[in-house]
């Protein structure tokens, strides 16, 4: 096996040689979509079966070119087109899908833990493409390609997060793998919404992210979700924006090497303005095309050719 | 301006452990000396305190100015020269005003009228909730930016756990403590004063101690649960204290305050169905009284604040049960505190720390409630054995509403001075 995991559920579950495999092989995918031809027959025979049952545009799309530019045959099922709409259960779902021989299922859930489940009870690979608030490790892995991509180093780096962390499976997953990979993890934003135990996760809790952006290398802001001012987390968006949104002001002390990340949806003019999102620091949308070769890799280390040699 | 020099009082500063007769410099609005050298600097106004205590300015973290909106009880112009009458140089003016404040553009007006005409410095407490209805923040974030030192829904307790947690960790993110009127409205109900025999006889609907103690216990509870700063007004209750006494030993950021009618009087003094003796929390039993002064001696309760509440003679002559809820309290504190130190129940040292040192602290002020170099010049000079009688007819508030008219009681204010300006003389 090229990893030490026949499924990609959690962060925790891999292993730091397991992540430089990722990264490397990754960015030796990277080629591949610049072709004119962006097409290679590494997994010609395989089927992936992309089940999105919560609503995705950026994960669901990156994961079908990936299998495409790959030649495996992909079949999308959504929940308001599957037969759980219905009312069958996820694990019939799932288990009628295994039954027609699939090799990878991609999950992404609004239940945590939900691709866990399933893991146990099929026999394909399963890849958590997001599952509740409890991880994303796919978005994860790009994010960290880009990073060392932008800074052609990962250890000893300092990471700003800002927002909601409390809701955000992409905030969970990068914290492990940042600090796993030995990143300096600072998250910041109003209390409301930093998870009560954070700190049992290695980072440093920094409310207000001013004093913390001279010190980073790399600042992410998370999507704010409108609906979360109706449930009293802050005021209401404006009020966030004012003492939590990055605008470039905010960033007359950053370094001038200072990256900006967004794992999207952004919402303009809410975390970020519209200047810092499109501005020179950004590399928001580099993360999406890195997206496609962090998944193109996770596909051929699962089931690639070699890949069930021990 | 003028240097201002303060001679031969007795200078009490708990926050500088300083205790002797000595003299004050003021320059520039700001305390230059404290010293026993005896010149006087040049040009200086003099002002001789001999056999008078000069102390840090009062600073009084609960109070109700009324403006905006109900000017007819009380306005910042008079609220602050009753203030001033009662040694206080500092107070803070709670958010149940016409419109409530909660958000920056009410803060900025009451900031702006005391500027204009407050004799003392006026520091708004803003809003948890819109409008206090304890279902949607306030813009606790601007109201922190435009001045507020606090965030409080006194009166209008936030009974939404929830509600209550998310305003203690929001507000801690701006470094505001929450104020906590701690009171179970379900509980209360449409009581009028403390439930036990004096209601019964009475024929008054009580309100238990247990609706103040629940709230206390879940606020200390959610200050467990999020770390965040959390003052709970106004202790009436032995419980109460004792539930603060508990958590500071666990080291959880909570302060205190109890007013000084709640250290003076009982429930008894309900009988006769004075309107005047109606006040939430309201007068509680003499073992709450007791344990609310061995909470003050021993540093459990952290300050004493009187929760002013002025109203109109029209709103406390219809009857105790329709009246409204609140007493007066800027003119009547000192000699109301002094008695307990007459009585040796706490110490001179204490009651001044009570009123200046530990609520600066709460409020995180650096430069007031002490008489270090530097410090502004914001002192009150008192006659501490000096007899008094209150005279409500006097009183430089708009609103009248005392019990404690006709009492003669010692202590009395002599000077009070806010950022080296004489602003009351008796």
């Amino acid at each position: 096996m090229r990893l030490s995991q026949p499924h990609i559920l959690s962060i925790n579950d891999l292993t730091k040689k397991d992540v430089l495999t990722i990264l490397q092989t990754a960015e030796s995918f990277k080629e591949i979509s610049e072709r004119l031809i962006k097409k290679v027959p590494t997994l010609r025979g395989k089927t992936v079966v992309n089940c999105f049952f919560e609503d995705s545009t950026r994960t669901r799309i990156s994961f079908e070119i990936a299998e495409k530019r790959l030649s495996a045959d992909t079949v999308n099922i959504s929940k308001s087109g599957s037969a759980m709409a219905k009312g069958e259960n996820l694990l019939d779902t799932m288990r009628n899908i295994e039954a027609m021989k699939p090799d990878i299922v991609v999950i992404r859930h609004s239940i945590s833990g939900a691709p866990a489940m399933i893991a146990e009870a099929v026999e394909s690979h399963v890849i958590n493409a997001g599952d509740g608030m409890h991880e994303h490790p796919t978005q994860a892995l790009l994010d960290l390609m880009t990073i060392r991509e932008v800074k052609g180093r990962i250890q000893g780096l300092t990471v700003g997060i800002v927002g909601d962390i409390l809701h955000s499976r992409v905030a969970r997953s990068d914290m492990l793998l940042f600090k796993k990979m030995g990143i300096n993890v600072v998250i910041g934003g109003p209390k409301t919404l930093m998870p009560i135990g954070v700190q049992d996760f290695g980072v440093t809790v920094c409310p207000d992210i001013r004093d913390a952006i001279p010190s980073l290398d790399v600042l992410m802001l998370l999507r704010i979700q409108r609906e979360r001012a109706e449930e009293n987390l802050f005021p209401n968006l404006r009020e966030y924006s004012r003492y939590f949104g990055v605008n470039s002001e905010m960033l007359e002390n950053a370094r001038d090497d200072m990256t900006i990340m967004h794992p999207g949806p952004v919402n303009r003019g809410i975390e970020i303005s519209p200047e810092v999102a499109d501005g020179p620091r950004s590399v928001i949308l580099n993360q999406v095309t890195n997206g496609v070769a962090v998944r193109m890799a996770l596909l051929y280390l699962l089931i690639g050719e070699g890949s069930e040699e021990k | 301006m003028k240097p201002l020099f303060i001679k031969n009082g007795r200078v009490i500063d708990p926050a500088k452990k300083i205790d002797g007769v000595m003299n004050v410099i003021v320059l520039d609005g700001k305390i230059s000396a404290v010293t026993a050298a005896k010149n006087v600097p040049q040009d200086a106004d003099v002002i001789d305190a001999k056999g008078m205590i000069v102390a840090p300015g009062f600073i009084d973290l609960h109070s109700h100015l009324r403006e905006p909106g109900e000017e007819y009880k009380e306005d910042i112009e008079s609220g602050s020269r009753a203030a001033a009458a009662g040694g206080f140089t500092t107070v803070c003016c709670m958010a149940n005003t016409s419109p409530v404040n909660d958000c920056a553009s009410v803060t900025e007006y009451i900031l702006n009228r005391a500027r204009v005409c407050a004799s003392v410095n006026v520091l708004p407490v803003g809003a948890i909730t819109k409008g206090l209805k304890g279902e949607n923040l306030a813009d606790i974030g601007d109201l922190a930016c435009a001045g507020a030192v606090a965030i409080s829904d006194d009166g209008k307790p936030v009974m939404n756990a929830l509600i209550m947690r998310r305003a203690m960790e929001y507000a801690s993110t701006f470094n505001l403590p929450v104020i906590s009127h701690s009171e179970d409205l379900n509980l209360r109900g449409r009581g009028v004063m403390n439930e036990g025999a004096a209601s019964t006889e009475l024929g008054l609907r009580g309100i238990p101690s247990a609706s103040e103690e629940t709230m206390i216990a879940r606020d200390i509870l959610l200050c467990g649960l999020t770390g965040s700063r959390l003052h709970v007004a106004h202790v009436s209750t032995a419980g109460g204290v004792e539930m603060v006494r508990e958590a500071k030993k666990l080291k959880l950021p909570v302060t205190c305050e109890v007013t000084p009618h709640h250290l003076t009087l009982t429930e008894q003094a309900v009988h006769g169905y004075d309107p005047n003796t109606k006040v939430n929390p309201p007068l509680r039993s003499e073992n709450d009284r007791r344990e609310l002064i061995a909470g003050l001696a021993d540093g459990t309760i952290d300050a004493i604040a009187t929760d002013h509440a002025p109203h109109d003679i029209t709103e406390k002559e219809v009857g105790f049960e329709g009246s409204a809820f609140g007493m007066v309290g800027f003119e009547t504190a000192l000699p109301l505190v002094l008695k307990l130190v007459h009585d040796k129940k706490i110490t001179m040292k204490r009651a001044i720390e009570a009123l200046t040192a530990r609520p600066a602290a709460i409020l995180n002020l650096k430069k007031k409630g002490t008489l270090a170099i530097g410090a502004d010049a914001d002192i009150v000079i008192f006659a501490p054995n000096e007899a008094v009688t209150v005279r409500a007819q006097a009183f430089k508030s708009k609103s009248r509403n005392t019990p404690f008219d006709g009492w003669r009681l010692l202590g009395k204010v002599h000077y009070t001075i806010v950022c080296g300006q004489v602003v009351f003389r008796a």
